[in-house]
């Protein structure tokens, strides 16, 4: 009869308890968007793997190293598989289709990323044709690309028209892969270049490594950066994760603002439901009264209240919640040109469920604590 | 066979409130014997400290000073939970307003009580139907506060005092929010518990008409009780 009792409290004043669920939902549905957007960002870090170190010029990584460095780094121990390739920068028809492109080595990378998704068929069709591409299937999708499509990139980096032949369409293995991305071969931008500037061939922008033990990468590192040591390009070398989050730190003060806003809503539905909670209970003083005359203690009168406060919380959260979901599907799919992966990950469902409990929690103390200090004689005195 | 046990003994009662640096004293040695069985009315202007003789009775406040033990108990030695207990299993409570919960039905109402008890569910319904029977309103059971009279919600409020088989019930001015005619049936149905069933009741009144459906009556006056008690058989 208790919970009875805390469910009909809570909807005792409809259209309050309406407002307030109403309120709850909204600051739910903003705190899992907010928090999505800061995963989104975070995406590459995230997907990042432990056993790959990206090795890039010292001084910058608009520098790029020579090729040769490719042997000496696959001859220090732990090392399994060397990479590499080139971000290139190219425009597919006008700018504002803007998507990331890399000029990679085929099958050194694919074997590097076991987490793009392609058949066979098509990876050995990849690998044959230097002049093919591969492409994400979203990418595929956003530009209605089918297999063995031409595709034109003006060069921004490496200026020119250039060609490619979709030869592949991955899959990411799971929705956390940006399924975004374009390679082709390495091979076909330096034989280009070779002819054009021959200066820029035979240099890469940055080297992917693959080691056999997560526990050795700092040790790795040390030993290829030592390689290349007072050479005139040295190396910096460090974990994949590392490496993405040296991307995400420029970003790093509009995330903190982000995640600011995030807290600073459930602070405001705190405050709002406190309120409401001081109301009810103000308004039912002379029932609790009643209820400690009656001989229930404390535990009692603050369950009452808690559990109203609660099931008001969880009521206007769990809706927020389950709208999360879609929401957050429409508004990955109108800004995945610029935000690859945005997905509600299960850490933005667990702070939610927080900051619901949270929310309940703290609404109800002030109130619990004046109902069960209150002398029963006031109580029953009181006008609700 | 009238029982002339007293089942609360009140000794050298004191109260006082303090209003900023002022100390109002509120109860001055009050020292009073009701015996089982006993339906006493308490009567006295406003102000003169009724409802708080009552509420210390009720263990519902504490004492300055003095004694009051009901049963076994000196209630005036026992902690806020202890008296939360004690009150559950002791005391029943009429209040002026009912004091019914308004999203309960009669039956639930009624049941309050009983929630902090080990009894089973049969065994509550079979409390709270006794009850209800007991006041006349075993066919509104599962009617709401306010689908129901003023009379009838002070019937199912003496119902819930009664449902615990209580040492004492306690009565602050019931008939005061009634009409003549549910007020009667009131007093009536307080008769009955007090000579049929044998219940101790005190209750506090500004009616003489109420007062007068008591055994006994006691006039209080600026804190202090008068010695001459009025009894009526």
């Amino acid at each position: 009869m208790i919970l009875k009792l805390v469910f009909k409290n809570a909807f005792r004043q409809k259209l309050r308890a309406a407002l307030t669920i109403l309120g709850m939902c909204i600051v739910i549905l903003a705190f899992g968007m907010l928090r999505t957007v800061i995963s989104a960002w975070y995406a590459g870090v995230a997907a990042s793997s432990a056993n790959r170190l990206v090795t890039r010029n010292a001084i910058s990584l608009i520098f790029s190293l020579p090729i040769s460095y490719k042997e000496k780094i696959r001859s220090v121990n732990g090392v399994n598989i060397v990479s590499y390739g080139n971000w290139f920068g190219g425009v597919y028809i006008e700018e504002k289709n803007f998507f990331a492109n890399f000029a990679v080595e085929p099958v050194t990378y694919l074997n590097l990323y076991p987490e793009f998704i392609l058949s066979e068929e098509q990876k050995t069709a990849f690998f044959r044709d230097r002049k093919s591409c591969v492409a994400g299937q979203k990418l595929a999708k956003r530009f209605g690309w089918k297999i063995n499509d031409s595709i034109t990139l003006k060069g921004t980096i490496f200026p020119g028209n250039w060609e490619f032949v979709l030869r592949g369409i991955y899959d990411g293995r799971d929705e956390t892969i940006d399924e975004t991305q374009f390679f082709f071969h390495w091979d076909y931008l330096n034989e280009t270049v070779k002819k054009s500037a021959p200066r820029r061939a035979d240099m890469v922008g940055f080297y992917m490594i693959g080691i056999a033990k997560a526990d050795s990468a700092a040790s790795i590192a040390q030993t290829v950066d030592g390689l290349f040591k007072n050479s005139y390009a040295e190396t910096l070398t460090e974990t994949e994760k590392a490496f993405q989050m040296s991307f995400v730190s420029f970003s790093e003060a509009i995330l903190t603002a982000i995640r600011l806003v995030s807290f600073m809503v459930i602070v405001i539905i705190m405050a709002v439901v406190a309120n409401t909670m001081a109301m009810s209970v103000r308004e039912r003083m002379r029932e609790y009264a009643v209820f400690k005359t009656l001989g229930f203690g404390a535990f009692h009168i603050l369950g009452l209240i808690l559990g109203e406060s609660l099931v008001i919380t969880s009521v206007g959260g769990t809706i927020g919640i389950a709208l999360t979901f879609p929401v957050v599907k429409a508004f990955g799919k109108a800004v995945s040109n610029w935000i690859p992966v945005f997905i509600v990950e299960p850490e933005t469902i667990y702070m939610d469920i927080a900051a619901i409990l949270m929310v309940g929690v703290v609404a109800a103390i002030i109130p619990s604590w004046r109902a069960v200090t209150m002398r029963i004689a006031d109580g029953l005195r009181s006008i609700g | 066979m009238e029982n002339k046990t007293p089942v609360v003994r009140i000794k050298e009662l004191s109260k006082s409130y303090r209003r900023g640096s002022q100390i109002i004293p509120v109860l001055q040695n009050i020292t009073l014997d009701i015996n089982a069985g006993d339906f006493l009315a308490l009567m006295g202007p406003s102000g003169s400290g009724k409802s708080t003789l009552l509420n210390l009775i009720a263990g519902l406040d504490q004492a300055d000073q003095g004694s009051i033990i009901v049963g076994d108990a000196d209630i005036t030695l026992l902690s806020e939970t202890e008296l939360a207990d004690w009150r559950a299993g002791h005391v029943g409570f009429i209040f002026q307003f009912y004091n019914l919960i308004p999203v309960l039905s009669a039956y639930e109402n009624v049941e309050l009580p009983l929630i902090l008890t080990d009894l089973s569910k049969k065994k509550r319904r079979d409390h709270v139907e006794h009850a209800l029977s007991l006041v006349g309103l075993e066919d509104r059971m599962d009617h709401y506060p306010s689908q129901l009279s003023g009379g009838q919600q002070q019937r199912v409020a003496i119902a819930r005092a009664v449902v615990t088989d209580p040492t004492l019930l306690v009565a602050d001015e019931p008939t005061g929010d009634l009409d003549r005619k549910s007020a009667e049936d009131v007093l009536q149905l307080m008769e009955r518990l007090s000579k049929e069933l044998g219940k101790t009741i005190i209750m506090v009144t500004h009616d003489p008409r109420a007062a007068k459906r008591a055994c006994s009556m006691k006039y209080l006056d600026k804190g202090i009780l008068a010695n001459d008690t009025e009894t009526r058989l």
